[in-house]
């Protein structure tokens, strides 16, 4: 049964990526070009022409750099109130605000709410008066900007109704139920089956024991046999034998011993690594919510994830960006709120402790190498703790140093370099063979 | 037998003393490091029991265990609200100034997180834009200084700011008498305007303004103010007693003009050449061309003769003196007129009137001189100084304040400074800390630290710079500035003040200006703002001078010179345990002073190294100090530094070390003369100096390289002497027989070009150094005992030619004049490098960018690679430096922990270290590159010692790049000038040296 466990988690796990890559295929491909964009930010100059286009008619949603622009300002600007679909998070849900709204009041209401309001317009007041008179914030966006952003609406409008006609849709999410009822089903029918073989083996070790013992008791009864013929029927296995084996006993020795080591081992070199390590927080904040619900982008709170070595921890101030306006009643914002009335920083219990004497530098591996947070701090969008996904030793950053290629696109600072390793060697231009995996890249 | 160069490093080198012998043969002294940073014996035996060490196995392993079930928590904690210029792990830099009792640089400051962590030199400066004296170097570490005080103080009581404010303000609201200020030189315009404005309530009021080391009568003799010398224009430059590369006027930036005439390459083969008469051997009579030795008292004598000479009047070399070495300076001063310049240190009136008379005389103003551009960095009156102590003993004196002044301590008249303040009502220190002055005083209102201050300087006539706050105050102190505009009932904060100041130079709109200016941290347009003290009227002629002089007799008996330390000045900066650690450009000595004197007078009295003597001074003062035996020291004198002898509480990283030597200084007509005649007696006390000159020594193998400019004019191929190796193929060169494959270089190649030429060895590298890469401070005890951390020396090899058999001059003493050479040494980064092939665990391994790395995580300090090193520069911890209290220096409380570099490791015990080309400085380089998708540019990536050195002696780069300075250089230098240390054992180094040249007369 102890080697049945993996084997089914295993099958069960092929099964469920299985179903996943059948009916996600698609939509995966989609989340992560939206992760990409996301990173890299707006181009510059993506969002030209937007206007233009929009002014001869129409949104341009075919033109995928603005609506990737819009996508971008979007997710930094807007997601925090404002959700692209129905549902009202503190201002309405934006579906359809192309239909609802004209766009020069779009433009003009987005660039400053509040002097619409002031001047009268009667569309204005009834939106302010609607969602509890909660001002919207200006932004100070071009016209393009805006209309990059209104074009993106309108493009993931027609998304979200295209998606459902061919594939289910993914806001249902119905591909964790169809997973596990695939491992249900598999999984009580090998049981069925074991049950039954089980049964069938005692069966038959009963009625083998059964003819034993009948046959001997009739050759000892109703036959002569002689002595050596009568030493074989009535032999006892002796157990004792097998314990005072030599060869058993030093079988089993060794099999102790080999396992009592590979457990400290393990033991010892996993002291001070702290994967999985998940402290209570302060305030228990929620990346699920943040990161996974909302969308928002890691670089909106961890402002210098691709400027500095320290991805920072995000400063009071960041967060009232926000809650100054939400959820201002929650006990969890409320404990923000003190420490800024205290002018007492808020004390977050750190997960991430690399020694000393490491160097580290986030900015290298988000800016420079392309490095996705996820890869390092794990599916952090679905964490309402946090906790260490990695194990930060220095064999797991080897190995990935070993084996990633570097991220030379488009990159000056490479160029040479990448023909200097065609002309020598046939394999990947790795970090490591660069130097990547050198003592001083990190010790120093 | 061709005359070889014979180099040496200290008496005991050149004696091959047993003592010397044993240790140049041990990398590491034997004994095991125990118990002796207590001061108990070293010899006493401790030999740890087995039974002990089983017992400790068995607790550290069941405490490590212990410990490591559990992780201890750690805080993360950001910001409440973060200020918008600081991203947490990125640095910012700030302009600003350093100035301090005559040492100017301009500065950028650089920041981590809030707190100033380097200093660097401001490129945008025209007065220091290339390096830092050692002292600005090391000031950042004075804003972490516990020893400051924390708040004001009312009779030596911790007081609050509002009620001093109102004792003072109402004592001063009803004054007598006078009331003074007493200040070292100050070049602030804004302050010196504000000091002004001060006093105009007052009805008799004065600025006194005195030098502990005094320029008072070279003011004098030039109208007031110091004559604009321009060291880059003079082909002849005569020194008298001026050390101007260490300690006299303003060292940096005559550094970078001595500099500029003296290096030489293919392209130009002309230098100046420079000529030193001089009593102790300074920084910058050892990188004269000519240095002969002579007395004080046959300084006036020197000056006349070539006063005469030079003037037409037939003067001869004075009895006694190098007739040769005088008759090829009157030669040279008379050809060159016009590109020449004499200057001195003397202090006496017709001395300077005369050295005034001689640079008229030469035409060096509007040449070597620049009228238009005095400076100011010397401002101090003697006379004024001397006629206020007299007022404060007949109780004229109402009120004095004293700001950056300690005469009690630093004033030859310090008894009569004490006696005179028992007399004056109002006394109030603005020390930072509780100084000899500020213990005599009744309040005492600190001063912030520079780094917190708003400020603006005037060096030179239409440099100005600001210095602007790179932290918060610290501390509950307040500028002094404010202090005052306080007790005049202004409201305005001297920001304004500066602000309101600078307004009547702006040009455009005012804020625009402003921004523009503290970003450059210096405006350099020719305005000038500091109004300066009419001269006290110098009316001697140079007639007068030359009779009055002629009077004089050389003194009989032994001569003492009191003189500045490049390292602590005057002594004001003497708590910074940095400067403590930073060897003697000279002597090589750490931790205190100490009687230089020449080895024939030690002879003579039967003295040696170490031996403690008691030396009285003309006013009947003794002091006791250990004699240094010093090559060079001219005969029948000896030096004493200032600085020392401090007895301070507040000063615990000085206190009890050396002698308070300030007596030696004596007054005479209104003059601080800084030297007179002591007797010497011999005592029977011992007391080790921390001397470092014979540490790493390199076993007299060709290292240094030099030549005379006659030879490089001639044939510059031949200059340096390159081994080969003898094959049966002929002679070839070490490196074309290998045992080793040969790296390839991709990427980069890093690399260090150090020219012999330019360096003056003043140390600031050293220094540096030693802060960007966070290296501990050891101290005295630890120094003695040879272990020092310095990462980066600077060798001082005096050297003397050693002559054929039967040659007269080898009956000559070679320590009585060497010539002295100086070579930075620092890890050479061997391609081939014996340190890393003898690590047993690979913690010492080769980059692909040709940097030998260091990785202190790996390394069990088996120390093989430091025996292995032929170039002695791998450091060991003895100890755990940082969080230990028998290393009390700043790694070992909170506030000198804020100094440490957060990039770089700080070692641990039991690891070895050393430079590593500071591979952190080289990464972020490349990673800012990578980010903006390019290249690094060359001269972006610099190491610390290269960034901080005031000559450009040090280069750093890329010499994969063709186009970078320092391929240029090898490209242009190779087989002429360029060299490696110990290119025959083929350890193919990555530091290239380039062969000093001397322009011998």
């Amino acid at each position: 049964m102890i080697s049945c466990i993996p084997k089914t988690k295993h099958k069960v796990f092929i099964a469920f990526l299985f179903s996943l890559f059948v009916s996600f295929g698609a939509w995966a491909q989609g989340a992560s070009e939206q992760a990409d964009i996301g990173q890299k930010g707006v181009v510059p100059g993506a969002t030209q022409g937007a206007a233009a286009a929009a002014s001869t008619g129409g949104l341009p949603v075919d033109n995928t750099a603005i609506v990737d622009a819009g996508e971008s300002l979007f997710k930094n600007n807007c997601a925090v109130c404002h959700s692209a679909g129905d549902d009202v998070i503190v201002g309405p849900g934006l579906k359809g605000v192309n239909e609802r709204r004209k766009q020069p009041w779009l433009v003009k209401w987005i660039k400053n709410s509040q002097s619409l309001i002031q001047a009268g317009d009667a569309e204005a007041v009834a939106v302010y008066n609607q969602y509890n008179k909660q001002a919207m914030p200006s932004f100070a966006f071009s016209d393009e900007e805006v209309v990059s952003i209104l074009t993106y609406i309108k493009a993931s409008e027609s998304a979200a109704t295209a998606v459902p006609t061919t594939v289910a849709g993914p806001e249902t999410a119905p591909g964790e139920n169809v997973g596990t009822e695939a491992i249900g089903a598999v999984g009580n029918y090998l049981d069925i089956v074991l049950v039954v073989l089980i049964v069938v083996l005692i069966v038959l070790i009963v009625t083998l024991l059964l003819i034993t013992s009948l046959l001997k008791n009739y050759l000892n009864k109703n036959r002569q046999l002689d002595e050596y013929d009568a030493e074989v029927v009535n032999q006892r296995f002796d157990f004792s034998k097998i314990y005072k084996s030599k060869a058993v006993r030093t079988l089993v020795v060794l099999i102790f011993v080999v396992v009592l080591l590979d457990l400290s081992l393990d033991k010892v070199m996993g002291i001070g690594v702290q994967q999985g390590y998940a402290p209570k927080q302060p305030i228990a904040f929620s990346h699920k919510i943040h990161a996974g619900d909302h969308q928002i982008n890691c670089n909106y709170c961890h402002t210098t994830v691709y400027e500095s070595k320290s991805a920072s921890i995000p400063s009071a101030n960041i967060c009232m960006n926000c809650h100054s306006q939400i959820k201002k009643e929650s006990p969890e914002i409320q404990k923000i709120y003190r420490a800024i009335e205290r002018n007492k920083p808020i004390e977050w219990v750190r997960i991430h402790n690399l020694p000393d004497l490491a160097y580290f530098n986030h900015s290298q591996h988000t800016q420079v190498a392309g490095v996705e947070c996820q890869t390092c701090h794990g599916p952090i969008q679905e964490m309402d703790v946090v906790y260490q996904f990695s194990p930060l030793t220095m064999g797991w950053c080897i190995d990935c140093h070993r084996e990633t290629p570097l991220n030379t696109e488009g990159n000056a600072y490479y160029d040479n370099l990448v023909e200097l390793h065609e002309q020598s060697s046939k394999g990947a231009f790795t970090v490591s063979s660069n130097g990547g995996t050198e003592c001083s890249k990190c010790h120093y | 037998m061709q005359d070889r160069i014979k180099y040496w490093r200290g008496i005991e080198e050149l004696e091959n003393t047993p003592e010397f012998a044993k240790h140049a043969h041990n990398e590491f002294p034997e004994f095991l490091p125990l118990n002796e940073t207590q001061g108990e014996s070293q010899s006493s035996e401790v030999t740890a029991p087995r039974r002990d060490f089983l017992k400790l196995l068995g607790f550290g392993l069941a405490a490590a265990t212990l410990a490591s079930c559990e992780a201890p928590v750690r805080k993360a904690i950001p910001y409440l609200n973060k200020p918008v210029d600081v991203e947490p792990g990125v640095a910012n830099w700030y302009a600003s100034t350093y100035f301090s009792h005559g040492d100017y640089n301009s500065i950028l400051v650089k920041t981590r997180e809030g707190r100033p962590i380097k200093i660097e030199p401001n490129p945008s400066s025209g007065v220091t834009p290339l390096g830092t004296s050692p002292r600005a170097q090391a000031s950042v570490l004075n804003v972490y200084d516990n020893n400051r005080l924390r708040t004001p103080l009312i009779k030596g009581k911790e007081a609050k700011w509002e009620q001093v404010d109102r004792e003072i303000t109402s004592k001063l609201n009803g004054i007598n008498g006078k009331v003074a200020i007493v200040s070292s030189t100050v070049i602030s315009p804004s302050t010196k305007q504000l000091i002004d404005e001060f006093g105009g309530r007052f009805g008799n009021f004065e600025h006194v303004v005195y030098d502990a080391n005094s320029a008072s009568a070279l003011l004098g003799a030039n109208g007031g103010v110091v004559p604009g010398y321009d060291f880059s224009k003079a082909n002849i430059i005569v020194g008298i007693n001026a050390d101007f590369l260490g300690s006299w006027i303003a060292p940096t930036p005559f550094a970078k003009q001595y500099i500029k005439n003296r290096k030489v390459n293919p392209d130009k083969k002309e230098m100046s050449r420079h000529y030193q008469f001089e009593t102790m051997l300074s920084l910058t009579g050892a990188n004269a061309d000519v240095r002969v030795p002579i007395k004080p008292s046959e300084e006036a004598a020197v000056v006349t003769a070539l006063y005469n000479s030079i003037t037409g009047q037939g003067g001869s070399a004075p009895a006694n003196f190098d007739k040769k070495a005088f008759a090829a300076v009157v030669k040279d001063l008379n050809a060159n007129k016009g590109k020449a310049l004499v200057v001195s240190g003397s202090n006496d009136p017709a001395v300077q009137t005369l050295v005034t008379a001689i640079n008229q005389a030469l035409g060096a103003e509007g040449a070597t001189i620049n009228a238009a551009a005095p400076y100011f960095v010397k401002q101090g009156n003697d006379a004024q100084m001397i006629r206020l102590i007299n007022e404060m003993n007949a109780g004229t004196v109402g009120a004095v304040f004293f700001y950056n002044a300690n005469p009690a301590y630093d004033h030859p008249l310090a008894d009569k400074v004490v006696s005179g303040l028992k007399k004056v009502g109002l006394k109030v220190s603005f020390a930072e800390r509780v100084d000899e002055t500020a213990a005599l005083v009744d309040y005492v209102t600190p001063d912030n630290n520079y780094l917190e201050s708003w400020n603006d300087y005037e060096p030179q006539r239409g440099f100005l710079s600001l210095a602007q706050p790179v932290i918060s105050p610290i501390f509950t102190t307040r500028q002094m500035q404010d202090s005052l505009l306080t007790w005049s009932g202004s409201k305005t904060t001297f920001y304004d003040y500066i602000r309101n100041n600078w307004r009547k130079i702006a040009t455009g709109d005012f804020n625009k200006f402003w921004e523009k200016a503290v970003h450059d941290g210096v405006l350099e347009n020719g305005t000038s703002l500091l109004k300066t003290n009419p001269a006290a009227a110098n009316t001697l002629t140079a007639a007068a001078a030359a009779s009055s002089l002629s009077g004089r007799r050389a003194a009989s008996g032994i001569e003492a010179v009191l003189y500045e330390k490049i390292q602590i000045g005057p002594g004001y900066e003497a708590n910074n345990p940095w400067l403590q650690e930073m060897g003697d450009p000279i002597s090589k000595a750490t931790w205190g002073n100490y009687v230089a004197m020449p080895r024939k007078m030690a002879e003579e009295m039967g003295l040696t190294q170490d031996t403690v003597v008691k030396v009285t001074t003309a006013n009947g003062k003794t002091i006791e100090l250990p004699v240094l035996v010093q090559p060079g020291q001219a005969q029948g004198t000896v030096s004493i530094a200032m600085g020392y002898g401090r007895e301070l509480d507040s000063m615990p990283v000085v206190k009890g070390l050396g002698a308070n030597a300030f007596p030696i200084a004596t007054v005479a007509n209104n003059s601080v003369i800084f030297s007179s005649p002591v007797k010497i007696e011999k005592t029977d006390a011992i007391s080790p100096i921390a001397q470092m000159q014979t540490h790493h020594t390199i076993m007299d193998r060709l290292v240094v390289q030099e030549n005379t400019l006659a030879k490089y004019k001639e044939n510059p191929k031949e200059v340096t002497e390159y081994v080969r190796l003898t094959t049966h193929d002929g002679p070839v060169k070490p490196a074309t027989i290998s045992l080793w494959e040969d790296y390839e270089y991709k990427n980069h190649h890093w690399g260090m070009v150090i020219d012999l030429n330019s360096c003056i060895g003043c140390g600031a590298c050293t220094l540096s150094c030693h802060i960007e890469n966070n290296v501990p401070v050891v101290g005295k005890a630890e120094v003695i005992n040879r272990r020092d951390m310095h990462w980066l020396r600077i060798d001082r090899y005096y050297s003397a030619v050693e002559h054929e058999e039967g040659d007269y001059q080898t009956m000559e003493d070679p320590a009585e004049n060497p010539s002295v050479i100086f070579q930075p040494m620092l890890c050479q980064h061997c391609n081939h490098a014996p340190c890393e092939t003898v690590c047993p665990v690979a913690a010492t391994m080769h980059s692909s960018e040709g940097i030998n790395q260091m990785v202190y995580n790996r390394c069990v300090g088996t120390r093989y690679c430091a025996n292995n090193c032929p170039y002695k520069v791998r450091r060991f911890n003895w100890f755990a430096y940082a969080n230990n209290d028998k290393f009390d220096y700043n790694m070992n409380n909170d506030l000198g922990k804020m100094v440490l570099n957060p990039d770089v490791t700080v070692r641990s015990r039991g690891v070895m270290e050393k430079c590593s080309f500071c591979v952190q400085r080289v990464q972020l380089g490349k990673l800012e590159a990578k980010r903006e998708n390019r290249r690094p540019k060359d001269g972006e990536i610099v190491t610390a010692c290269a960034q901080s050195c005031p000559t450009d002696a040090i280069v750093f780069g890329d010499m994969l790049d063709p186009e970078s300075r320092i391929s240029q250089i090898l490209v242009r230098e190779q087989g002429e000038r360029a060299f490696h240390v110990l290119e025959e054992i083929n350890t193919q180094p990555n530091v290239t040296y380039l062969t000093k040249i001397r322009n011998l007369a």
